[in-house]
Formats: C-alpha cells, structure tokens, sequence
C-alpha cells in the first residue's frame, strides 16, 4: 500500500509549485494597476473585474507555458511503472509526489498538463497571427475594391467555411499526404502573407522616401523570405528557422481553417470603413489604394480585430485539442491537452484524473481568453 | 426574388461540386490508393503489382475522368483481360449489355463500404437515422432553453440577472464538446464522485432510448451550442429593447411583460434564426466528437471510422451528406431571413 496526500496537501502543494507564475502575475498587474490610466484600452480592462479574471486566467497560462521546466515536478514523459492509474497525492518509490495522479501508462499528471500549455501556447497564437495575416491580406482588397476580386476570394472563402471542420482536419492531417507535398505546398503559400503584408505595409507608407523604404523593406524581404525558407521548405542554410513535419501539418491546417473566417470579418469591417469622409480625404489627396487600405482603413478597425483575435485564440487552442483528440498530427508521447484528454477517457469512470486535469486546464484558457475578449469589446464600445 | 433564388442555388450547385471533387482528390491521393490497393488485395504487394491491380480498377484513369465516373457523369470503365470485361458499372457475374453505362451518386450508386462490407447508400441511410435521433434532442432541448436565456438576459440589458446569464453563456462556449463530455461524464457516471445518475456510454441508446442512456450526450452537445445562441439573442433582443415602438409601448401604459412578449419578442428573435441554422455546421463536429466519446454508432463515427480505416467510398459518401447538410442549412438561413426580416428586399 503506498502512502497519499490529502487534498489540502495538494492543494497546498500545487500552489507552491507555482511559484514563478505567482511572481510573475503580481509583477505584471502591479504594474498595470498603478499605470493603467496611461495605457489606453489595456488599462480600462482592469475597469472591469470579470476583464481582471479573463487577464490574469490568460497570464497564468501564458507564464506556466514559459516557466514550465520551473513548474513541472517530473519528466512529462518519464514513466514508473508503479504509478499506472494512481490517484491525486500517491508518493512514488523514490520519495516523489504524484500531486495529481498517473496516467494509464504511469506518467506523471501534473507535469504533462504544465508541458501541453507550453504545447499549446506555441501554436495557437501564432497559427492565429498567421491566419489574420492571410485574412487581412487578402480581406482589404476583396472589401476595397469590390467586383470579380470580392466575388471570386468570397466564394474561396465560403468554399472553405463549408467544409466541415473535422472532416478537413481527417483529409489534411494524415502521415500519408505528407509525401505529396500538399502541406509544404500550403505552407509555402499560407507563410508568403506576412511577407507581403509587411512590404506593402513599409512600401506603400515611404515609397516617397526610397532610402528608408529601401531598408524597411529590404529587411522584411531579408528577414521574412529566411523564415519562409526555414518553415516551409525546412531548407534555411543556417539551420535557425525550422519546423518538425508533424507540426508544420497541424500548424497549416489551423492556419487554412481560420483564415476564411478572418477574411469575412476583416471584408465587411472595410466595406463599412471605406465610406467614411477621411477616406475620401485621403483619396482626394491622392494616396494610393494599399496606403489607405493598411494606413486608414486597417488602424480603424483596430478594435473589432483585437477582439476576434483574442476569441480566434481560443477557437484554435479547441480546434488543437480536436486534432489531440482525434489523434492527428501529433506523436503519441505528445503531452498536449487534447491527446491527454483522448488517452484518459478510455478509464473515465475508474480513473478519470488522467483526463479531467488537461479538460479544466483547456476550460479555463479558453475562457479566460473569452472573458477577455468580452470585456475589451465593452471597454472599446465605451468611448 | 427568383433570380435571387436562381443565383443561390447555382453558385450551392458550383460549391458542392467544388468541395466533392476536393474530397475526391484528397481522398484519392496515391499513397491512400497504394493502401488501398494493398488491403484490398495483398498486404506483401510488389509495386509493379500494386500498379497493376490499380491499372486493373480504374484507379490510373486521369483524375477528372475518375471524378466524372463516380459522380455519375462520366459512363463506367470498363476492362477487358482473358474475355472477361469487368468494369465499374459491371456487377461480377453479369454480362456488360445488362448494366447500365453510368453508375454514380446521382444514379445513386455511392459504392461499397471496405470497412463494414456493405454498400454505403446502406450505411449511410441506417447511420444518418441515427444521429436525426440524436440531433432532434439536440433541438429540442437546446433551442428553447438557449432562447429563454437569451431574452431573460437581454429584457434588462447591464441587470444581475443579465451578468449571471451572460457570464454562463460565455463559460458554455469556451466549454468543447471534448471537454464538457469528460466532466459530465466523470461527474455523474463515474465512480469517484458517485453519483452515477446516468450512463457513460450511448451504445445501448442504439437499441432503445433511455433518459439514463442518452441525456449526457444530448446535454454536451447542446451545451456548446447553447451559449453562443444566448449570447446572439441576448444582443438582438437588448437591440429591440431600446428601440422607439417599445418605449411608445411602454408609455401607452402596457405592462413590461406584456411589452417582452407582445411587442419585442418577434423582431427579436430574426437574428436567432439565422444563427440557429447556421449551428447545423458545427453541430456535426459536436456529432463526430460526442459520438465518439459515447460510443454511439451514428454518422459522425462512421465518418471517423471511414477516415481512419482509408475507406475512400464511405468517406465520400459522408463527405456528400455533410457538405449537403451545411450548405442547404446555409442556403435556409438566408431565405428565411430575407423572409422573416420585412426592412430586407432582394431585387
């Protein structure tokens, strides 16, 4: 019989375990509370208390992703054969504590849900960051210009919104199609929009200054067509820039689910925005249509954008957990939360640890940054 | 109006057509035809052979022509080896002259299952029953209490009431499928909480429909659904609120419920509408997630079963009924918008 912990001993416990999140979360709302009326918009979310909840979920997360090698208590992957199944609290032979259990193959619960944050919060703002810069991209236009241009990337877009999410997810995340290319050859395309985003967005603002805009955008064309080269074709000469094939599949496919969606926001935002008098100003003085579109038309949809992005954030943490879930994309030590999940529910009702841990983990980031989203929409509508 | 309609059902027309070809490219890709090739014939094939058994199945026919014979536009191959002609149209054992040249979905022939050994038309048919049961719960209990919420919180807009609601609608859409299925589930069937009101599993709700068996997935799909519904009404109905003929109600002396019910709840709920069609969508995620955490054998598995086990014809045919599904459900939301919102004319 191996001894346990109580719950307070847990509880306890776990608390102490944080410690460096503790730290880092007073830091930050220390500051944020004391300069919060010269922030603008971030400041006003500390107005609000359920903003302060959805904020400080959001950083717990965000600062258990980066200190997690301090947090973690064992090696995710590392497994005791004694601990199969045992429940919150067991001590292990050498003298551990298994705070919240082992899982089916005796890894430790805990320290696998701390790792698929850092799992978790490494794809999921990004993959959101690169499918708003193929939305807005392409959204300025399709909404500026209007015509057969609208038409045809609308009806792209549709297209892609009317395929079912999961079935996409079981065609596009398999070990079979990447040796046809097709991810590399999606990446390839999807990971190019940063690049021309920033060009036309340096380009059209100083193109009346060529030395300056010569070095924005030869820094952009620099820096961006290296890490184009690095994560979509695997070939940076210097070895920086890469991304495992597993990954770059999940990456690409999150990305080409979100974009559409960002595509139609980002459209009917500038369908609205164009009519108003200061475009028309910039256009009677003459600008050209990419400066009005990313120097006019993108700063004021700022607010409706920021909110999305916050709520898209969390969308594509669940569309993750989906992809675990189904156990696509993802190796099968993978300690993310999805994976976590789907490997615990075969013992739902003899053990279920394994599988609640990651499912309130998942829970409260992806309300946390729901909670925040709503609050900065509110806090935006005020003035 | 009827060009309007004519103008939507081709450019539904064209969007089908797209996204199956896309799905039967996807599926067709070589490596799953070589997997194919080898479960179907002989795990230890050569690859000369592989090619051969594929050459022998039509399977090396150009990839349009292919698209075209199981869409049912193009007629059927046919191969001719040692007087025998076999071909896709060709029954085994029959003469060519008694079948037809074409045999595709639109003749509605969708082909055999390699997993379940049955034709898919079959499956589907039995399946898709299935998951009606499951969906009409869904219904039934989702729309009405997601409505109810939505008006309680969006008769007072900034009250109580209004934060408490709306505080749990956004905790139910932050809430998967995946997730909420393993809370309920370890909340009230397993054994360590005890309280073990209902069953953890939906496999015997296939046979016969209990409150035990199938309130926990009902309730897990519906959850995630419900909030974002609340949340639509909520912002439609607080719109309503605010608008002159409530405030010309209010005065004429009527009373607040009377205003909710008589006055402000039709115009309300326009928005809801269409937001309650176009969940159709994502309520088949919630299907193939909860189906498979349930264990209950209805679409949403047989899709992932299809997809898991390379079994291209299933996975088609379930690709048809889902892009089917989204887009008429698409196709009805802005319809009945256009309908129901009379400051909406199409000319």
């Amino acid at each position: 019989m191996m001894e346990e912990l109580g719950w307070a001993a847990i509880f306890s416990r776990l608390a102490l375990q944080f410690w460096p999140v503790w730290l880092a979360l007073l830091a930050v709302f220390a500051l944020s509370l004391h300069y919060r009326r010269r922030t603008g918009l971030y400041g006003r979310l500390f107005d609000s208390p359920l903003g302060m909840v959805g904020f400080g979920l959001v950083m717990f997360w965000v600062f258990t992703a980066l200190f997690a090698d301090l947090v973690l208590t064992f090696d995710p992957l590392g497994q005791i054969a004694q601990m199969k199944n045992k429940v919150p609290g067991t001590i292990t032979p050498d003298g551990g504590v298994y705070l919240l259990g082992g899982d089916n193959l005796g890894r430790d619960v805990f320290s696998r849900m701390v790792m698929g944050a850092r799992r978790v919060l490494a794809i999921a703002p990004a993959a959101t960051v690169f499918a708003f810069m193929v939305g807005v991209t392409l959204g300025l236009p399709a909404g500026y210009r209007g015509g057969r241009l609208d038409a045809g990337l609308s009806f792209i877009a549709n297209l892609v919104l009317a395929f079912p999410v999961i079935l996409l997810f079981y065609l596009l995340v398999t070990p079979e199609i990447r040796t046809t290319g097709l991810p590399v050859a999606l990446a390839a395309v999807l990971f190019l929009f940063p690049v021309v985003f920033f060009t036309m967005l340096w380009n059209s603002r100083f193109f009346t200054h060529p030395a300056k805009r010569n070095l924005y955008v030869g820094v952009t064309l620099v820096l961006g067509l290296w890490a184009w080269s690095g994560l979509a074709f695997n070939a940076d000469p210097l070895g920086v820039w890469s991304m495992e094939p597993n990954m770059l599949n999940v990456f690409v496919s999150v990305v080409f689910v979100n974009a559409p969606t960002v595509f139609r926001i980002v459209r009917g935002l500038v369908m609205d925005i164009k009519t108003r008098d200061y475009v028309a100003a910039a256009q009677t003085r003459g600008e050209g249509p990419w400066y009005i579109m990313l120097w006019e038309i993108l700063p004021n949809a700022r607010g409706p954008l920021i909110v999305d992005f916050c709520l898209r954030i969390g969308y594509t943490t669940i569309l993750l957990g989906t992809l675990g879930f189904f156990g696509l994309g993802v190796s099968p030590e993978s300690p993310d939360w999805g994976s976590t999940i789907n490997d615990g529910r075969r013992l739902l009702t003899i053990a279920p640890h394994p599988a609640i841990v990651p499912a309130l983990a998942l829970l409260s980031l992806v309300l946390g940054l729901n909670l925040l989203a709503d609050a900065l929409r509110e806090e935006s509508l005020k003035d | 109006m009827l060009n309007f309609l004519l103008r939507r059902i081709l450019t539904m027309v064209a969007t089908a057509l797209v996204l199956t070809f896309v799905v039967f490219w996807l599926t067709n890709l070589p490596p799953n035809l070589e997997k194919l090739a080898k479960s179907e014939g002989n795990a230890r094939m050569t690859d000369a052979e592989v090619t051969s058994w594929l050459d022998r199945n039509g399977h090396a026919q150009p990839l349009l022509k292919r698209y075209g014979e199981w869409l049912g536009v193009a007629p059927g191959w046919t191969d001719e080896r040692d007087g025998v002609t076999s071909g896709r149209c060709i029954a085994r054992g029959t003469l060519p002259e008694d079948n037809p040249a074409f045999c595709g979905v639109l003749q509605g022939y969708w082909g055999q299952s390699t997993v379940f050994k049955a034709p898919v038309s079959e499956i589907i048919a039995t399946r898709l029953g299935l998951t009606g049961i499951l969906m009409f719960w869904v219904m039934v209990l989702m729309v009405p209490s997601a409505l109810l919420i939505g008006i309680l919180a969006g008769m007072r807009e900034g009250s109580r009431l209004d934060r408490v609601l709306s505080t749990a609608s956004i905790t139910t859409t932050a809430t998967p499928e995946y997730v909420s299925g393993v809370i309920l589930i370890v909340v009230f069937s397993s054994s360590m909480v005890g309280l073990k009101w209902f069953k953890g599993t939906a496999t015997s709700a296939m046979d016969g429909i209990t409150f035990e068996n199938f309130f926990l997935p009902v309730l897990t799909i519906a959850l995630y659904g419900m909030g974002y519904i609340a949340r639509m009404t909520r912002a439609s109905m607080s719109e309503v609120m605010t608008a002159q003929y409530i405030r010309t109600a209010r005065l004429k002396g009527a009373s607040f419920g009377r205003v909710v019910v008589r006055h402000a709840l039709r115009n309300a709920l326009i928005a809801p509408f269409t937001v309650i069609m176009l969940q159709f969508p994502w309520l088949l995620n919630g299907v193939v997630i909860v189906e498979t955490l349930f264990n209950f054998k209805g679409f949403g598995w047989t899709l992932v079963q299809a997809a898991g086990n390379n079994d291209i014809q299933l996975l088609l045919g379930c690709s048809v009924v889902a892009v089917v599904v989204v887009l008429v459900t698409q196709a009805m939301s802005d319809v009945g918008y256009v309908l129901l919102n009379p400051r909406i004319r199409v000319s």
